[in-house]
């Protein structure tokens, strides 16, 4: 059981890219971390800073209690699970989840008896003799699992450890791996590029991008309150619509509390179709482009007359125009039809012109 | 999936295979036909006349100790070798493996020997070591060994085999680097926090993981050392002195072309070639079958 601390921790390489650029995120005992981002954040490269596999160049890390800079992944008492399992072909099951425990000097009874457990817990004892190629990749990410539980390391480490997996199983794993973590009370650094993932495993998410950590806290209160426009656009699926206005729309639509803001966010989900405009809030007429009828819900991609709101073109996620509204699957508008969709003042999230700021009215 | 080429003319496919079956037969097994045939005639010492005489040729080879002696160091050699180049060239290549700074370079550096014909390998190795003006006698001299390749038969059999391994290295070598490229880098970061110092990362997993390429190159290094050495042979020692180098390939050449006894020549030729298929057939039926896991 251990901290995971990270202090100012950064990461140049011999040419001279800055792939880390001093981050800092301090893990509590037996909790669950994950580091979020697009591909070519870092997060990566961060995880494998924490297990020893790649060289830090500035600031500390610290595994409970102790700075392991210069200390060899194995002996940071860690555990790591790769996206690619990365299991020794050669040997059999029982012999990848051994492994690790004969190379500590362990007993052979205790190994047993170590390896049975955790073969039962991840329904793999039928399989021991097998060799993982003769395995399929739910069973594989299963022995991957495995070989990280029966050290029983103080932390343990995920490398995108369900991105090979077919959708359904990597549902099914990620409701596994958060009870398993549960269980066994380990402190996790969990590294994923899905938003989904991230929002349902972490215990404190940590959104990545160009190197830096840009919003760090509970998964729920980063959806609720994003702290820049790349938060806003990342966590969150269908992602936020972000419309850039000028300072005056604003103050003039949203009264004198808007401050410097420049864009306005609202999400998918927050809007209703409503010839009202609630007090405060904001109104959209649009016209349907498209409709996604996934069965619970419908997600309509409409244009918005800009002439009437005489707001400008987004710069970022959104194809300039388009909003995406979210509506109960019920409902089926048609496409090319005109609606009008309002938000409430409660909804709306201001941001600074360049994104870089959340602005709370 | 069908992968069946439709031609027009019934003739046409012939045709176009016409002259590679040509090149194989006229070059391959016309020869290797010419030699079985070889090896069931003898002739009379001046070539006047000659007789079919069954198997006398074979009979006679397979008694005659010397033939078992020259099996046992044939094989002695080959096994030598391959032992010695094999394990040179993982070592290398396991080195050149490491992310370093001018490491094409070096890897560049280390195929180059693979290019030396194999007489020149000889003459090479033979100016470094020759009793008399070899640069590297004279340190052996200096060191208190009595160094005489050209008298004594252990030294010869030394000298020809650093000679022929050290030519081999780089094939090795390349077929090494590409076996530990193809392993991934994640199983042997798995191994090191698994706990595993690099000796032991190396014996249980990189090891392993090499076996089917260490198999192949086994196979190929034993091929090369019964065969190809001829040159190398051939320039250092002409299988001499006495008979402490003569392999089985250079025996062919003693027998037949200096000596004159085609008909035993011919007979050792032809068991030579049911080794090759055996050890080919060997090669392919492990190999294509991924030997290990």
């Amino acid at each position: 059981m251990a901290n995971v601390t990270l202090r100012n921790v950064r990461k140049t390489y011999p040419g001279g890219f800055e792939a880390i650029k001093g981050v800092n995120v301090d893990v509590g005992d037996g909790q669950f971390c994950v580091l979020v981002g697009p591909s070519g954040c870092g997060k990566s490269t961060l995880l494998r800073m924490v297990a020893g596999l790649e060289t830090v160049t500035g600031g500390e890390i610290d595994i409970g209690g102790r700075v392991v800079n210069q200390v060899e992944p194995a002996d940071r008492d860690i555990a790591m699970v790769f996206q690619n399992y990365a299991l020794y072909p050669h040997m059999s099951v029982f012999n990848n989840m051994a492994y690790g425990l004969r190379n500590r000097g362990m007993k052979e009874a205790e190994i047993k008896t170590r390896v049975e457990e955790a073969a039962r817990v991840l329904e793999l004892s039928a399989m021991l003799e097998r060799k993982p190629r003769q395995l399929s990749g739910g069973q594989r990410q299963r022995v991957a699992m495995g070989r990280a539980i029966v050290r029983q390391p103080k932390v343990f480490l995920f490398d995108e450890p369900l991105s090979n997996l077919d959708a359904k199983l990597r549902i099914a794993m990620r409701v596994e791996i958060r009870k398993l973590q549960r269980r066994l009370k380990t402190t996790s650094v969990y590294v994923t590029h899905d938003q989904l993932e991230a929002m349902t495993l972490a215990d404190i998410l940590v959104v990545m991008n160009g190197g830096q950590v840009e919003q760090i806290g509970n998964p729920l209160a980063i959806y609720e309150k994003p702290a820049t426009t790349f938060v806003a656009s990342f966590i969150g699926a269908p992602p936020m619509n972000l419309m850039s206005m000028r300072t005056e729309e604003i103050k003039s639509q949203l009264g004198g509390s808007a401050g410097e803001a420049g864009i306005l966010g609202i999400r998918p989900e927050d809007f209703v179709i409503t010839d009202q405009t609630p007090a405060g809030g904001v109104a959209l007429p649009l016209t349907i482009e498209a409709i996604e009828r996934v069965g619970a819900e419908t997600f309509i991609y409409g244009s918005r007359a800009q002439d009437e709101q005489r707001v400008a073109a987004t710069p970022g996620e959104l194809p300039p125009g388009e909003v995406i509204v979210r509506i109960p699957g019920t409902e089926a508008p048609a496409i090319g039809e005109k609606i009008r969709v309002a938000a409430v003042r409660q909804k709306l999230h201001l941001f600074s012109g360049d994104g870089r700021t959340r602005i709370e009215a | 999936m069908q992968k069946q080429a439709i031609f027009q003319s019934k003739l046409l496919p012939y045709a176009l295979v016409a002259p590679q079956l040509a090149i194989v037969l006229i070059f391959f097994y016309w020869p290797a036909v010419q030699a079985v045939i070889q090896s069931f005639l003898l002739q009379d010492a001046f070539g006047l006349s000659t007789s079919f005489v069954w198997f006398e040729n074979y009979v006679e080879l397979l008694s005659d100790p010397a033939y078992f002696e020259t099996i046992v160091r044939t094989f002695f050699f080959s096994f030598a070798i391959a032992a010695s180049s094999l394990s040179v060239a993982l070592l290398l290549a396991v080195m050149a493996d490491k992310p370093m700074r001018g490491g094409a370079v070096y890897r560049t550096l280390l195929i180059w020997p693979y290019a030396v014909a194999p007489p020149v390998v000889g003459v090479l190795w033979v100016f470094m070591l020759h009793p008399s003006l070899g640069v590297l006698s004279r340190y052996l001299r200096a060191a208190g060994i009595e160094w005489n390749p050209l008298l004594d038969g252990n030294q010869a059999a030394t000298l020809v085999i650093l000679a022929a391994a050290w030519k081999q290295i780089s094939y090795n070598f390349l077929f090494f680097l590409a076996g530990l490229a193809s392993i991934p880098k994640s199983v042997l970061e798995a191994a090191a926090i698994d706990g595993a110092r690099p000796m032991r990362r190396f014996w249980t997993v990189t090891f392993p993981l090499l076996s089917p390429t260490i198999f192949f190159l086994l196979v190929v290094n034993i091929v090369y050392a019964f065969f190809d050495t001829f040159g190398i042979i051939d320039t250092m020692t002409r299988g001499g002195p006495g008979k402490s180098t003569e392999t089985l390939v250079y025996k062919v050449y003693n027998d037949g072309l200096i000596g004159g006894n085609l008909g035993s020549s011919a007979a050792q030729s032809v068991i030579l070639m049911v080794m090759v298929i055996v050890l080919t057939g060997i090669q392919f039926r492990f190999v294509e079958r991924k030997v290990t896991y």
